[in-house]
This record gives C-alpha cells, structure tokens and sequence, in this order.
C-alpha cells in the first residue's frame, strides 16, 4: 500500500460493497453470516485489514491503525442496524403469528366457597375477636343442667315451651340454645369474662321458616359494674361493623329466664335505613338479636358473687343474619349443599 | 291473645288512637302482633232512613226512597221482607264494601263493592243491607241474625256511619305475652299495664256478692295432692236458671272469637278472659257424695271428657272426682258425666291454682289441650283464682241465673294473697342500668304498677302484689323501672370498668378454618348438614350389624326417623349431598363439610359423648377420579405441616381396587375412594363419584402450632430421575419408602411416569421418580449423589427386583 490517497480509496470500495450486499440480505441470519465473512481475520474484507498493517511502512501505521478502526465501528454499526432492524421485523411477524381470541375462555381454575354460616361466624368472630372476646366452643350434646336448669329454667318454668327440646335420655339433650355454653366458662373461669361461644342448636321445628338445627352465637361478659349501657354500646358497635356506618340499635323489653332485664334488639333497616322497606315490613326495623343483663341467680348458680360483678348476655342467630345479609329466602337451602346455593355466596 | 279495645275500655280509661296505644304497649314490653278494626271490611256504610216504600208489583221487591243525610235522598231497590217507610236501616252507598253471602243469606262469601244496580227496571244506588252482610252475628248485635235487614234504633242519626252504632268500630288487639307474665294473660291484666304506661286510672272488675242461709251442708274438699293443687275453691250455687247470657257478654265473647253458650258456662269462659283464672262449673246433681277429691288418677283410669273422647290416664294426670268417680281432667278438661245442662238447676263453681308443669306435661301426654290448660302451663296465681270467684258469684248475681249459697270451701297450702315486701337498694337498681333514673320517676312508675313504693336514703320499699310472682329482685325492679322509663334512655357505653381481655381464635379453631379456606382453595365448597341422620344412611354404607357406626345415639322424640340418629359417619349425607346436585343436573363439583360425630361412650347416655370433629369431602364428575379426590386430601395434610401415608383398604360402599386407607405416623385418620357402582345406580346417580373422611380430631397431636424457619441450602440441590422396572404389585410407596430411606439428604421422591408394555413382559412396569438431595453443609458432587444412587439400586435390587430401566 503506497499512500494513504490509496487506502482511502480501498476503504471507500469496501464500504460501498458492504452496503450494497447488505441491501440485498433478507434475514438476520444471513446478515449475521455475511458479517462472520467481512469480519474473518484471515479472509474477510475487515478482518484481513489488520494483518496487513506489517506492510505498512512505520511512519504511516498510526494513521493506518486509525483509519481501519474507523472502518471496523463504521462496519459494525452498519450491521447492528441491519440486525436491528431484522430482528424488530422477525419479533413482529412471530407476535402476529401467535395472535390470540383473548375472549375464548380462560383455564378451568376451580375454587370452592366457605358456607354461608361460616362467612357470617367468621364477621362476628372477628369483631367480637378484636374486642377482646374469646371463642369458647361447647359441645352439641348438653345435659338438662346446662340447658336448662342453671339457666334459671327448672322444669316447670313455662319458658322450656318457647323451645321444642330433643332429648337423648332424661339427662341429655340436643341443646336448644348456646347459652348453655354460658354455665361452663363462669364454672370454668372467674371474672373478668368475655366470650362469645358459636355452634350448632337444635329445636323440633321443622317447616318452612325453622330449620331442626341452626346456629347461635352466645356473647357473655361478666366482669365489675357492667351494665346494660355497656350492653347497648357493644351492641351499637357490633352492628354498624356488620352491617355498615350509620345502623344503629333499638332495645325493647323481652323475656329470657336468664337474663334480667332481657330485651329484643332491632337494628335499623340496613336497605332502607327506616324508610320502611319490604325486608324490615314497613318498620324501620329488623329484629336480630336477644339479649340482657345476666340474671343474679345464673351468677350466683356459678359461684359468682353478684354483689361484685354483673354482666350481660346476648344470643345471635346465624342463619338470620346470613339470609338477611345475603337475601337468602328459604333457611333449608343452607341445609342442602345444592352448588348453586354454595358458590354464590361469595365474602 | 285477643283483646277487643272496648272490653279493655272497661277497665282502664284511654284516651289515645289505637296507633299511640300499640306503640306504648310495644315500649312496655308487649307486642301488638296484630291489630284490626272489627268492621275492616264494612266501609260507607251508613243509617238510612225509608222515607216511602211501595211494592213492586209481581215482585217480592219493594221500591223505596231512602234518607241517606249528606248523600241525599235515594232510589233503593229492596228485597227484604222487614222494609219499611219510616224505618232505620244500614244504607251501603255507591262504592261501600260489604259482605257478600251465598243464598241463604248467612254465608259469607268474600267482600264485594256496591255498584249502581237495576232490579226488575228500576235503578238502584245502594244497598239496605242486613246484619251479616256488615260482618255482625247475633252475638256481636241484637238482632243482627235475622234473615233480613238489620234495624237500628230509631234514634240514629240519619246519614251517620253506621259502625259506631252497631260497634263496628272497635278494634282488637292480637298481644303477645311474654312467659314472664302470666298475669297479663287476661284482658284485666293487660288492663293494669295500660293504666300503668299511661298513667291513667285503673277500674277493679265488681266482685261484690251476697250470700243466701242456704248451705250444701256435708260438702267437703279433699286435695290429696297439694304440691300440684296448692289452692282449689269451691261454691255452691242453686236455683240456677240456664239461659242465653246477655248481649253483652255474648258481644264479648264473640269478639274474642268463642262462642256463647248459656250464661253459666259463658261466665267462666268470660271469667278465663277477664281474669286469666280458668273456672270450671260442675252439675251438682251428678257429683256423687257431696265432695271433691283432687287426686292424681289411677294407672288406666280413664275419663270421658267434654269433647266426648275417651281418656285413659296414669298416675302423672291430676284428676277432680266426686265421691266415687272422675269428674275433671283438672285444668284441662270437664267431664261429660257432670256437664252443665239445660236441665242444671245447681252447680257447684270451681276455681283453683294446679300446678302449672304438671298441667303442661299432662296435656301434652294426652294430646289434650284447652284454653284453659294453656293459662295453667304458663302460671296462675292464686290472688287472682280468689278473685275469680268472687267474680264469678257476682256474675251470677248480676245476670241473675242462680242464688249464691254460703257453702263456700277454700282448701290452700296457706300461701298469702298479700303483697309482700320487697327492699332493694336505689343505687343497685340504677347500677342495673347505668343510668340514674330519676328518684321521682322511679317512685311514679312503681306506684303506677301497683307497688306502692316507700323511699328511705337509698333503700326502696315495695308492696309486691301477690299475682307479680315474677318479682324477686333489685333486677326486676330495674326491668319494670326500664320499660315504663323508656328504654330509648339507655345510651351505649363502652365497658369502662371492665378489664382488657386478649381475645380471638387459639390455636385449634384457627387451624379449622385454615383447612376450610385452603379446601375452599382447592376448589371444594363448603357445606353443612344435620348433626342427625336416617338408620338408613348406615344401611346406604352397606355397615356391618356390629359395625360401631350403628352404636349412634338415639333421639327419643325425633322429628321423624329419617332425622332420629346423631350420625356417627359424615360419608351418607355428603354422599346424597351430591346425589340432590347430579338429580338436579349438577354433573361436577365438590363439596367438604367439617362437623362433629357422636360416640357414646354407653348406651343409654350416662356421660357426654365423645364429639369428634371430622373433615368429609365428596368429589364428582367425569373429569374426577381417584387421584383428584386424593389431591384435595393431601391439601389438608399440606395445611397442617403433616404426611399422610396412604395403602389399599375396604369398605363395604367403595370400590373394592380404589380405595385408600389414610394414615398419619402409622394411625389410621381416615379413608378415601370411589363409590360402588351398584351405590351409583340405586342412587340414581350420574357420574363417577367419590369421598373422603378424615378424622381431624386425631390430627390435633401431629400439627404443630407454628412452623420455625428452615435456613436455605447454601448448595444447589441435585436432583435424579430414576426409572425402574418392577413386579406389577410392587406400589408406588412402597419403592418410594425405599428411596426415603436410602440418604438422609433426599427431601422429596415423586413418581412422574408409570408405563405397561409389551417390551417389559407381561407382568412388569416401569415406574419412574423423581428424587432430589439436598446438600447439608458440605456441597454436593455429582460423584456424591452417583454413589447414593448405586447403593439404592443395590437395595432396590434386592428388595423388589427392580432393575433401572435405560
């Protein structure tokens, strides 16, 4: 190589083959393998640049270096590009390729649904939970004592007619309410007590608005100076945590062998908010809930001194504040496990 | 119970609409469950005056101009015979509701409105109607019975609504009473709670009597059960003439819906009313012996009762007998042997106090109830059965149908008829409620209840009236205080005194609802079934005779027998849980319920049973099969940080190949498998279908509450697949145990593939699994694991044959 006028000459040649074969490649592949071929050390148009550099006379290899990596980031550049442009063009064509009807159906992912009473023992329990009340879970199988009798209900008191009771023998019974629950924690446990006891109970009533079984949720606070403000109050939070800001409670007088004074609770229409709707009858008002201030003679049967601590009681029906919740309009289909029923409650 | 405002009027002054007078009942503790105007039905309806009335010729019709006040003068056309000019009769003008009746004019048919009418050509607007056609009986109107139009006095005022006049405008009240208060069994005692909420004055029915010479002389009571008959009140009455009762005692009973008799009998069915005392009146001609005996009968003695039915009775029924035989199944029923005739000529009066649980029970056993028994179950009080019968004679006085003799016998256990003294203490009443009611307020509401209240400092001294026999307490005092008070005063409050208490699920009942929530997620529903069950649902499981499962605990009074055992399996209700679903078309899903089986420890029950709280799942539908079910089974030992272990079992219900004992470090904690197909298609079932029953309570001492971490390898794992070719019995755990048991570092062995062919022979497969080891704290070279590997094909080798498969 006699001049650089010479190498310029040569390079400018390289370029322009470089581009015009470049032009006539179709595929990233091929022009990754024409530039294996321009880049080849020992042959390639680029790559043997460099091995003639021992010809050129000392005083012209600074320049000669120069010029040929110059030539290389041109070479490499122009390639990129090409490749670039390639590969958005191969990535474009195999996006289309693989188009979707992203509205067919999706994979069949089955997930099952907690039961209704669940759902529902589940709110309260977390409510009750967070207010400090424990979970004190009876058995199904009571004795008339428990049932009954320590609940201020002796055998003649005309209250065991208000519940049709199954009796597994003189002794033992299917409980009729989970109060009976009550006996056992203050027997158990000296104040200060607050628990609230879930479970099943059973009456023989069965027709279209009773269920033989059905569930109650048992709530017992006995400790110093409760009184039926406090009663009230829990039951004001209770409420509007259940079902929503702005419910509140009304209390009217009732009966309950157990409690004394005892009152029915209304809470104010959650649809119609005391409009009067067809869910609350025109009242205002659905009724939720028994309740009351602990009867002495239950404290004292428990061996609890009533001149010291008080306490209050109230009785949730499940199944009533599922199907008022949710709208359910027969209690049996809680009792059926039809599918249908099950997976539409969702939480 | 029913209570007519006008008889209620009687006693107690009310001067509020009937809406402000439910709202106070209902705020004082008795709610008004219905409430209806006797005349609901009757609308403008008002007094015609017949100014003419001319016959229509060839008809039975009479054609009249009639006065109607406001309204004008009418032209009605009338077919009664009792018409006539310068008569006062009810006038239904254009647009009135009214009664229709079928033909013989007594009936009622339904409510119909008057139209415009032509009769025979002539237009009439309106119609002259008759006693029955506004809703009135006999009973409720003098003379509104008579086939006819009804006459009103001549004194109504031409044009007015005719429903005050003949008393269509009162109104009933359906109240409910609590159990509390049996007191308010009566429409005197509802009365004494009026006068009390309203503050208004209360009018004591008469009581007042005289007594003739005249004595039953020889006459004697004997209660020879005094613990159920604490009080039993006898009075001779003679010179009885029995007669309908006046008009109106006849109104009131008709208005309560019962009805009249002769005044004897209807005097004590007015007294059951007014007073809430049942009474009962023998014909003194048919008791034998001059005497009363209050017994309890005799094993199969038996009584005929009013209703004419036969009654055989043991020695829990209380029985009234005269010298020689029963009379009355007391406190529920008369007997037919000494009923009150027309030929009565002397009765003798009976008002007494039976207790009330022996009262229940015996109605109850014989099936036998009255609205008597019903008083007597919820409680009477022996106040008011003394009253009763002072009642009683000065009805008899009144109405005039007999004389009172002064044979009178009072058999009682001396309990008084006194108020008694109550002291409660002020601060304790209002610590009750947590409010202070003011001290003027409580002594108001007490003196307005009866209680004639003393205050002195903090101590309240009250009269406790002998029929409040609920009244023990400073608690009572504060419910009565409360519901007169207003409980819209009790303002909430948030348990300042109380203690701080922790609270919220442990450790057990949270792991429950984990296992739901991650059934749930494993695409199982949650159901729930009833705690008992048919004999048959064990016949359904195909259970052996002496199976323990048929050693269930027995209810004595069931509903029917398909609900009469505590179940002792959860499989039958989850198995006919998804055959109502396939019935219903629902070919896949699956179900889990956690419930409680029953196990007695004996039998009859002479301790609690055991209640075991067990998981079922059933699975069904053409895409199941064994292994999904096994699946959701292995969630529930995922959920718990435990291991089941599975190997091949029996049971009468599944099928004999694909069914799986559970186990858990060797215990037996359940079963899994697919239903007989012989089950399916008796049944009716549609799909393949499955269950599982777990026993969760056996699980409790294998899960650990919660799990401490595990630091991570600081090797990578190495992970092998191994193929063998086994005999075809070899099972799948069995070379699984095997493999475990090869290196201590091995954490998991799964099977991937198992494969059949012709190339392995007849009677071999391959199984292949994969087995990962992980490294300890010293890394972990191939070479390492190639040398696990050669030592557990060795024993491999040894134990089942199994050759690797290359």
């Amino acid at each position: 190589m006699a001049d650089l006028n010479e190498l310029s000459e040569k390079l400018s040649s390289i370029k322009a083959e470089i581009k015009a074969e470049l032009e006539k490649k179709e595929t990233s592949k091929s022009v990754f393998e024409y530039r294996k071929t321009i880049f080849d050390s020992k042959t390639g148009k680029i790559g043997s640049l460099m091995r003639e550099m021992g010809k050129i006379p000392n005083e012209m290899k600074a320049e000669y270096g120069k010029c040929v990596n110059e030539m290389k980031a041109w070479a490499q550049e122009m390639f990129e590009e090409m490749d670039e442009k390639f590969r958005r063009e191969e990535m474009k064509l195999r996006y289309e390729s693989e188009k979707l009807d992203v509205t067919m159906p999706a994979e069949d992912i089955k997930i099952g649904y907690l039961h209704p009473n669940t759902l529902i023992r589940n709110q309260i329990v977390d409510i009750f939970g967070s207010m400090g009340f424990e979970i004190y879970e009876g058995t199904e199988i009571e004795t008339d004592y428990y049932n009954f009798t320590a609940l201020n209900t002796p055998d003649d008191h005309p209250a065991r007619d208000m519940q049709d009771t199954f009796y597994l023998s003189d002794k033992f019974l299917l409980r009729t309410q989970t109060s009976a629950g009550q006996i056992h924690v203050m027997e158990a446990k000296k104040p200060p007590i607050k628990i609230i006891s879930p479970g099943k109970v059973f009456r023989s009533d069965d027709d279209a608005t009773h269920s033989p079984m059905f569930s109650q949720m048992e709530g017992l606070v006995v400790d110093k100076g409760i009184t039926l403000c406090d009663l009230k109050g829990m039951l004001d939070e209770f409420v509007r945590r259940i079902f929503g800001e702005g419910t509140s409670t009304r209390l009217r007088p009732s009966y309950f062998p157990f409690t004394e004074p005892s009152v029915e609770v209304d809470v104010s229409c959650f649809q119609c908010h005391g409009k009067g709707c067809k869910l609350c009858k025109g009242t205002g008002w659905i009724e939720v809930l028994g309740a009351g201030v602990v009867n002495k003679k239950v404290l004292e049967g428990c061996g609890i001194d009533s001149d010291v601590y008080s306490g209050f009681a109230f009785g949730i029906g499940i199944e009533r504040i599922a199907m008022l919740k949710y709208g359910i309009n027969n209690i049996k289909l809680l009792f059926e496990s039809d599918l249908r029923v099950l997976e539409q409650i969702r939480e | 119970m029913l209570v007519p405002l006008s008889w209620l009027k009687e006693y107690v002054d009310i001067n509020i609409s009937v809406d402000e007078l439910e709202e106070k009942l209902f705020s004082c503790g008795f709610e008004v469950e219905e409430k209806y105007e006797v005349g609901h039905d009757v609308s403008k309806v008002v007094v015609g005056y017949v100014e003419e009335c001319e016959p229509i010729p060839d008809t039975h019709l009479h054609l009249c101009k009639v006065n109607a006040g406001e309204a004008g003068v009418l032209q009605i056309c009338c077919g009664a015979d009792n018409v006539r000019a310068g008569g006062k009769f009810p006038l239904a003008l254009i647009g009135a509701t009214v009664y229709a009746t079928a033909k013989d004019h007594k009936t009622v048919e339904g409510v119909m409105t008057i139209g415009q009418g032509k009769l025979r050509g002539y237009d009439s607007f309106g119609m002259l109607c008759s006693g029955v056609e506004i809703g009135l009986t006999e009973d409720m109107y003098e003379g509104a019975g008579y086939n006819g139009l009804l006459v009103l006095p001549d004194d109504a005022e031409t044009g007015a609504d005719v429903k005050p006049i003949v008393g269509l405008d009162d109104w009933i009240f359906d109240i409910a009473i609590t159990a509390n208060r049996p007191d308010c069994q009566s429409i005197y005692g509802i009365a004494r709670e009026v006068a009390a909420v309203l503050g208004t004055e209360l009018h004591e029915p008469a009581l007042d009597y005289t007594e003739t010479e005249v004595k039953k002389d020889g006459f004697t009571v004997n209660v020879a059960a005094p613990d159920v008959c604490p009080r039993y009140i006898g009075h001779y009455v003679y010179d009885v003439k029995i007669a309908p009762s006046p008009a109106w005692m006849r109104r009131r009973l008709a208005l309560i819906g019962q009805t009249p008799i002769s005044n004897l009998v209807d005097i004590t069915n007015y007294i059951l009313n007014e007073l809430g005392q049942p009474m009962h009146a023998f014909d003194y001609a048919y008791l034998e012996g001059d005497q009363i005996n209050v017994r309890c009968a005799e094993d199969g003695e038996k009584i005929v009762t009013l209703d004419e039915k036969e009654l055989t009775l043991n020695s829990s029924n209380l029985v009234i007998c005269d010298g020689v035989k029963p009379v009355a199944l007391a406190g529920i029923m008369g007997g037919l042997n000494s009923e009150i005739l027309d030929s009565t000529t002397e009765v003798l009066f009976e008002a007494a106090k039976f207790a009330r649980d022996n009262i229940r029970k015996s109605s109850r056993a014989l099936g036998k109830s009255s609205d008597s028994s019903a008083r007597f179950s919820k409680g009477v009080d022996e106040y008011t059965t003394v009253m009763a019968m002072k009642r009683a004679l000065h009805l008899i006085e009144e109405l005039n149908c007999g004389k009172v003799s002064s044979t009178h016998v009072d058999t009682n256990t001396g309990n008084s008829i006194e108020a008694s003294e109550l002291k409660v203490s002020v601060n304790k009443v209002n610590g009750v409620l947590g409010i202070t009611v003011p001290t003027e307020d409580i002594l108001r509401i007490l003196k307005g209840l009866n209680f004639d209240p003393v205050l002195n400092g903090d101590e309240l001294t009250i009269k406790v009236p002998a029929y409040r026999e609920d009244m023990e307490s400073y608690q009572d005092v504060a419910e009565e205080v409360i519901r007169m008070y207003g409980y819209d005063h009790i303002k909430g409050t948030f348990m300042p005194t109380a203690e701080v208490t922790l609270g919220g699920y442990n450790l057990e009942q949270r792991t429950g609802l984990k296992i739901k929530r991650a059934l749930c997620a494993a695409g199982a529903s949650e159901g729930v079934h009833y705690s008992f069950f048919s004999p048959s649902s064990l016949d359904l499981l195909g259970l052996p005779e002496d199976a323990w499962e048929r050693k269930a605990i027995r209810i004595m009074n069931p509903i029917n027998e398909d609900l009469s055992l505590m179940r002792t399996t959860l499989a039958p209700q989850m198995i006919q849980a998804m055959q109502r679903n396939q019935k219903k078309g629902i070919l896949e899903g699956c179900i889990y319920e956690i419930g409680n089986i029953f196990v007695p420890k004996s039998l009859p029950l002479s301790e609690y049973p055991d209640e075991l709280e067990t998981i079922c799942i059933g699975c069904f539908g053409e895409d199941e099969d064994f292994f999904s079910l096994k699946g959701v089974v292995e969630v529930v030992a995922d959920t718990l940080g435990i291991e089941f272990e599975y190997e091949a079992a029996e049971k009468p219900f599944l099928h004999p190949y694909r069914t799986a004992r559970i186990l858990c470090s060797g215990d037996d904690v359940g079963y899994l498998g697919q239903i007989r197909y012989e089950l399916i298609d008796e049944l009716d079932m549609r799909v393949d279908s499955f269950v599982a029953q777990i026993d969760l309570y056996k699980l409790k001492k294998y899960y650990a509450g919660e799990r401490i971490f595990t630091p991570l390898p600081r090797f990578p794992e190495e992970k092998r697949d191994l193929c063998f070719v086994v005999d075809k019995d070899i099972t799948c755990a069995q070379i699984e145990k095997e493999i475990k048991k090869s290196c201590e570092l091995i954490t998991d062995v799964k099977l991937f593939d198992v494969y059949e062919g012709m190339q392995l022979g007849i009677d071999k497969k391959s199984m292949a699994f994969t087995v990962v080891y992980t490294p300890g704290d010293e890394e972990l070279t191939s070479d390492k694991v190639d040398g696990y590997v050669s030592g557990l094909l060795d024993t491999l080798k040894d134990k089942y044959g199994a050759v690797l498969r290359s």
